[in-house]
């Protein structure tokens, strides 16, 4: 009776295939289109690009190691930017009390704020789609207890979460030992307060896939239902997954510079941007400013990269805002 | 109406007991209380006497239920750093944050909303983007690193800047602590005088700014979201005015999911509170918490997260109420189409 | 209304004449031709059926007939003109004027065409209000005739009451108080039975004929039932790739279809006491947009197609009666056009 009804035939292909097809797809999609037809993204990537490449590589981009004793003199330390009166060739944005090169001490600082901010967004990322699965597969009371637990912690922001599991730890664990893993207790801390998005993005897909019947078919020639689902969970959720990884990376590393400009994060002996924002605090008034605003700096900008490319996915994954 | 408040006010006096629990849990299993109250030369019988006065030997949910009990009578113990009740010390520091949180809120909601509409309403104009714009750099910005900026404008360089540039642009404003306060019977509140309300200025700013941008992006993509909508269409195709599709109809759509939102924002403003407080040195709950946090205080913790809490609570019961006011759908109706169809 | 189709092209007497319409959506890989260069008219009272597949540009053309084309959609060229008067380029203002007085719609899904938050009597109320200079008890009081009219039981009660305590069928009546509340003179109505429930779609469409007929309106039927079409339709028109392809009486394009696309759609029609195995089936799908070949948009799907369908594009051509088809099987020798109409149907 109908015009036009269309007749497919479901083919599902393997995940070699299926990898193969998203990245054939991906170089011809709206997805890379826009991004080569965006100057901003391109920008943007290229600032995050170069934030990680010179953290990662940090002790060869750095002019100098501020964290070793020896080279590091005094007699050096609140020295100008080289633009300024008394500036020093040898540190492009000054130093701080201590004789560190402003520049160098970014360097390293970004190394220690993208490395929490990674690590706690792939923790979050592992305990979310976790949870999400087993919450979307189980369902009933498994998935009633995990959700309402979901609510009552969205219901408080990411920061406060952050700062008691950050005190928690500080106060359980003797203050010697926190000081050889306050980077873990980081990544907990602030990986534990974002899990909920990955869980319910994750748990959405999986309950339409529980039904699915390959699903039953899988649990009938005994291979874990719950392997299988993640196989075919995984692609769907990429995408959401995606954006919403790309901007907790930024809120991420925001807790972390928040954290430690509190005093409760990274400690003093290896210092993030936040660390390094809060020492250069103390000297604002006594007009050394680019102790602190040049870390700052480097912070917002960092920050800004990765929104803009959180945003930008966003858009360009989700056709509706075209 | 009344089964919706009763079942409400159960889940939340549910999520009370759960915070409470984390907070009786800190303050029985982090530490030994015994040690943080008494001096090294306490002898053991007199920590033993000390563990029964203190009930610390009773059972788990004993323990449990007088911690509630107590709780609820405002009383939280007695700080371990500065030897006082908690209740007090909160008493004295609630005022500062609550009336800083409130300004900024009002701030945030005031310019965040109508900005979000104009964004919404007017998607590809030149003002649009440029409120994007700022408002990406205002997320992307931390509220510390806010802080210090407009502590470095208008605290510290507003004199050179000025005398550069010839006369005075930039007024020099407070940037530590809260100037004179009045005593409101137990409420110290700086609205009254002239120094406490510019000691506002800045603080308020600096904790409006993130909401104020969440606000405003969140009103904007609420507001796309409904202008798509086939009822948005259909009162197009009927003729009705601009004005009555986009703030008749449009508008009062996009609140329903912005109220949930903006209420979680207000309530997440109380605690990005501590962070502003900690820059500006404001001497609220906050500021006490990050002390008690660096000198493992536990009771000031435990009391800190049960305000926190509390707060959440009422705030969450407030915009399911509104949302019930706001949205028929909710209203619960046992004549649904009934008998039709 | 027989005679109407006698004098398709009297411009002066339809209410409606588009001509050469062409909407074009730009998109970052160049511009799409959603709707190619269409010319029909609908007279006074009279209801011209739309039909084609998703995608053919029947919707669009709807939209923009009542000036509520999305961007980055657009009209790239053409005329629509309502009673003589030009319409496709008015200023917004002046356009809603038109929309609900002159030119009412209803749209697909009765679920999500009512704002959830108003109760249906402030809908219907503000429309009334809008465009006549009624009072509000008087707006109220036409309110509660009109749901009468549509078939709503205690009107004067459920007027009171939000989208979401109707039916899906009983809110589709609503919307189509809704499109008729200030008598407009057409209707377009864009797919109004394809998300309703079978049992439900017949009443709606009886309706929607019976109120247009009493209150004099025109209708512009968009569907992709042919079945909708051959029950209500005074003509028809079939959209195939954004180009009209074959227009004429409803009863000449259902039993002798000409162009060789709308005698495919009507083999694919389950008639009563015709043996079922007997439905043919177009093979292929409509291109898209982007992929529109050269020469006939059908020639690859059509099995009647020579070389000429594949180099050059045919234009809607008189084919006996009152029917014209895009389609080279008709041009030049009245031998060919007899026998084309001849081994068809």
């Amino acid at each position: 009776m109908t015009v036009g009804e269309e007749k497919q035939i479901v083919v599902r292909p393997g995940l070699a295939e299926r990898m193969v097809d998203v990245t054939r797809r991906f170089f011809d999609s709206d997805l890379w289109y826009s991004f080569t037809r965006s100057p901003v993204i391109i920008v943007s990537a290229f600032v995050t690009l170069l934030f990680v490449g010179s953290a990662v590589f940090a002790p060869l981009v750095a002019p100098n190691d501020p964290f070793d004793l020896a080279s590091i003199d005094l007699l050096d330390s609140f020295i100008p930017p080289i633009w300024q009166d008394g500036g020093d060739s040898r540190f492009l944005l000054g130093t701080d009390d201590q004789g560190r090169g402003i520049f160098s001490t970014i360097i390293y600082g970004s190394r220690i704020s993208l490395g929490v901010g990674f690590a706690s967004v792939l923790f979050a990322m592992v305990l979310g789609i976790s949870l999400g699965l087993i919450s979307g597969y189980f369902g009933g009371a498994v998935d009633a207890v995990i959700m309402r637990a979901a609510d009552v912690q969205l219901t408080f922001p990411a920061i406060l979460i952050a700062l008691l599991i950050d005190g928690l730890a500080r106060a359980v664990l003797p203050r010697d030992f926190h000081s050889e893993v306050w980077f873990y207790v980081l990544v907990l801390a602030i990986g534990l307060s974002f899990w909920v998005q990955y869980a319910r993005t994750v748990r959405g897909s999986a309950m339409v896939e529980r039904n699915k019947e390959y699903v039953q078919a899988a649990r009938v020639i005994g291979i874990p239902p719950v392997l299988i689902m993640l196989r075919h969970v995984l692609p769907n959720v990429m995408g959401p997954v995606l954006v919403i990884a790309t901007i907790n990376l930024a809120i991420a590393v925001i807790t972390e510079a928040t954290l430690s400009f509190l005093g409760v994060g990274v400690p003093l002996t290896s210092p993030s941007l936040g660390t390094l924002i809060r020492v250069g605090n103390d000297f604002l008034f006594s007009g050394e400013w680019w102790i602190t605003i040049f870390p700052g700096l480097a912070l917002a900008v960092l920050v800004l990269a990765v929104n803009l490319l959180g945003d930008w996915l966003r858009d360009a994954l989700n056709p509706k805002l075209r | 109406m009344i089964a919706f408040v009763v079942r409400r006010l159960l889940q939340s006096i549910l999520v009370m007991l759960a915070v409470g629990f984390i907070a009786f849990s800190l303050f029985t299993y982090v530490g030994d209380p015994i040690n943080n109250m008494v001096g090294q030369d306490t002898t053991l019988e007199q920590r033993q006497e000390l563990r029964e006065r203190l009930g610390l030997d009773d059972p788990f949910f004993v323990q449990y239920g007088s911690f509630l009990v107590k709780a609820v009578q405002g009383d939280f113990g007695i700080s371990y750093r500065h030897r006082r009740p908690v209740s007090q010390l909160i008493a004295e520091r609630m005022p500062a944050t609550l009336e800083l949180s409130l300004v900024a809120a009002f701030l945030a909601l005031f310019i965040g909303v109508p900005m979000g509409v104009y964004t919404g309403l007017h998607r590809r104009g030149f003002l649009s983007q440029v409120f994007l714009t700022v408002s990406l750099i205002g997320v992307s910005l931390p509220t510390f690193l806010i802080g210090i900026l407009l502590i470095l404008i208008f605290g510290v360089m507003s004199q050179d800047i000025n005398q550069a540039i010839g006369f005075s642009l930039l007024p020099q404003l407070p940037t530590f602590g809260r100037g004179d306060v009045t005593q409101v019977g137990w409420w110290s509140t700086g609205f009254l005088t002239k120094s406490g309300l510019l000691a506002l200025i800045l603080p308020s700013i600096t904790l409006a700014l993130l909401q104020m941008t969440l606000i405003m992006r969140l009103v904007r993509s609420e507001m796309l979201e409904v202008l798509r909508t086939d009822y948005i269409k259909f009162a197009r195709a009927r003729g009705l005015s601009n004005r009555a599709v986009n703030f008749g109809h449009a508008l009062k759509n996009t609140l329903v999911p912005v109220i949930t939102i903006t209420g979680l924002q207000l309530g997440s403003i109380i605690a990005f509170a501590l962070i502003t407080e900690q820059v500006f040195q404001w001497p609220g709950m906050g500021l006490l918490f990050i002390q008690a946090i660096n000198e493992v205080d536990i009771p000031v913790m435990a009391s800190y997260l049960m305000m926190i809490g509390f707060f959440f609570v009422v705030i969450n019961l407030i915009v399911d109420l509104l949302y019930y006011v706001v949205d028929p759908r909710l209203r619960a109706d046992k004549a649904v189409a009934a008998g039709h169809q | 209304m027989s005679d109407a189709s006698s004098s398709p092209r009297s411009s002066n007497q339809a209410l409606l004449q588009v001509d050469n319409l062409r909407i074009e959506i730009p998109n970052r890989r160049g511009t799409l031709v959603a709707v190619d260069d269409i010319s029909f008219h609908i007279n006074e009272g009279e209801v011209l059926g739309v039909v084609g597949e998703s995608g053919a540009g029947k919707s669009l053309t709807g939209a923009a007939v009542i000036g509520l084309l999305e961007p980055p959609c657009h009209i790239a060229g053409g005329q629509i003109q309502l009673d003589g008067r030009r319409i496709e380029a008015l200023p917004y203002e002046q356009m809603r004027r038109i929309r609900g007085r002159e030119i009412g719609m209803v749209f697909q899904d009765p679920l999500t065409s009512l704002n959830p938050l108003y109760t249906i009597g402030r809908q219907l109320t503000e429309t009334i209000l809008t465009h006549t200079d009624m009072n509000e008890n008087g707006a109220r009081k036409r309110a509660i005739e009109l749901l009468e009219e549509v078939g709503i039981p205690a009107a004067a009660q459920r007027i009171d009451q939000y989208p979401h305590q109707f039916s899906g069928g009983m809110r589709q009546r609503v919307v189509i108080a809704l499109a008729l509340c200030i008598n407009p003179r057409l209707i377009i109505a864009d797919e109004p039975t394809t998300a309703l429930d079978v049992s439900i779609q017949a009443q709606i469409i009886t309706l929607l004929k019976r109120l247009c007929r009493e209150h004099g309106a025109a209708v512009m039927l968009v569907t992709h039932d042919m079945g909708v079409i051959a029950e209500t339709a005074d003509r028809v028109a079939v959209m195939y790739a954004g180009r009209i392809v074959e227009v004429g009486p409803v009863a000449d394009v259902v039993l002798r279809a000409q162009h060789p696309y709308t005698s495919g759609l009507m083999g694919s029609i389950p008639l009563v006491g015709h043996d079922v195995e007997n439905l043919t089936q177009i093979d292929g799908a409509m291109p898209r947009l982007n992929a529109i070949p050269r020469g006939c948009a059908f020639n690859p799907r059509c099995p009647r197609a020579f070389d000429r369908c594949r180099q050059e594009r045919p234009d809607l051509q008189p084919v006996g009666g009152a029917t014209e088809a895009a389609c080279w099987l008709f041009d030049q020798q009245d031998d060919r056009l007899s026998r084309g109409s001849g081994t068809h149907g």
